[in-house]
């Protein structure tokens, strides 16, 4: 592909309104993709009431969980993954 | 130079700029570390009546109604007060609750005869940026941090406070 009439291999640099506009929109998508994708947030200690109500425990009922444990290491050969994240208000 | 693409391009370089203030500025507001002077309690519009800390040994700490070691900590902070107040310490526990009510049914099962005030807009606590719940600073006579406490735990905690404290108050 031939560069375009205002963009120089050489130097690498943009010189077209068509280019930067372009550079533009892909730094806008990407940092949408970084916040969107990310499903990760940090929650300040001082932030963390709702977390700490009681239904947000993860292991607030043991036989409810080591029954989906023996679920989905039956069915899906899946086992760990828990104690990341989660509820709690991470106190001390 | 082409400059009909001059407002694409600093169009671009703010956005870049944004993007990097956005990253960095978290790590620049950094939590309160020893040696730190404490923020003057007047400047975060706190509820409740402010104390006179002046050359005072003061221990400020962060609580709220559903932080269980909190619940621990207050009969603790209630055997300091008494013990040590006539030599100059002052206790005040700042609460963040969202809701007053969930502070006065917390004070009603534990019932403090220190200061007590309210951050209810979050201001000094988000200053301060404490590094956990609950959190506690102990500070020298000139207001700088002496000592950061990250959490309670129990009698540990406690012979901490009493080391430290004894020796701010010779």
């Amino acid at each position: 592909m031939k560069p375009g009439k205002n963009m120089s291999l050489k130097s690498n640099r943009c010189s077209s309104n068509r280019c930067w506009s372009l550079a533009v929109t892909w730094s806008l998508g990407l940092i949408g993709c970084v916040l969107l994708g990310s499903g990760c947030t940090h929650v300040n200690p001082w932030e963390r009431d709702a977390l700490a109500d009681p239904v947000m425990r993860t292991d607030r009922d043991p036989a409810g969980t080591l029954l989906s444990e023996h679920m989905w290491f039956s069915r899906e050969a899946a086992s760990g993954g828990r104690g990341v994240g989660g509820g709690g208000c991470g106190c001390n | 130079m082409n400059t009909s693409s001059y407002p694409m391009r600093a169009l671009f370089w703010s956005v870049m700029c944004a993007v990097l203030v956005s990253l960095v500025r978290p790590a620049l507001a950094a939590s309160l570390k020893e040696g730190d002077p404490f923020p003057k309690l007047e400047d975060f519009g706190l509820e409740g009546s402010l104390p006179d800390l002046a050359g005072k040994v003061v221990l400020v700490d962060f609580f709220a109604s559903w932080c269980e070691p909190c619940r621990d900590s207050f009969p603790v902070m209630e055997e300091l007060q008494k013990k040590y107040a006539a030599k100059g310490l002052i206790v005040v526990a700042i609460n963040v609750d969202q809701n007053i009510a969930d502070m006065k049914d917390f004070l009603k099962q534990h019932p403090a005869s220190f200061l007590v005030l309210r951050d209810a807009g979050k201001r000094l606590v988000a200053r301060v940026k404490i590094p956990t719940m609950p959190s506690s600073f102990l500070l020298d006579r000139s207001g700088k941090v002496h000592s950061v406490h990250r959490g309670f735990r129990g009698d540990e905690t406690r012979q901490k406070y009493v080391t430290e404290i004894e020796s701010l108050l010779k």
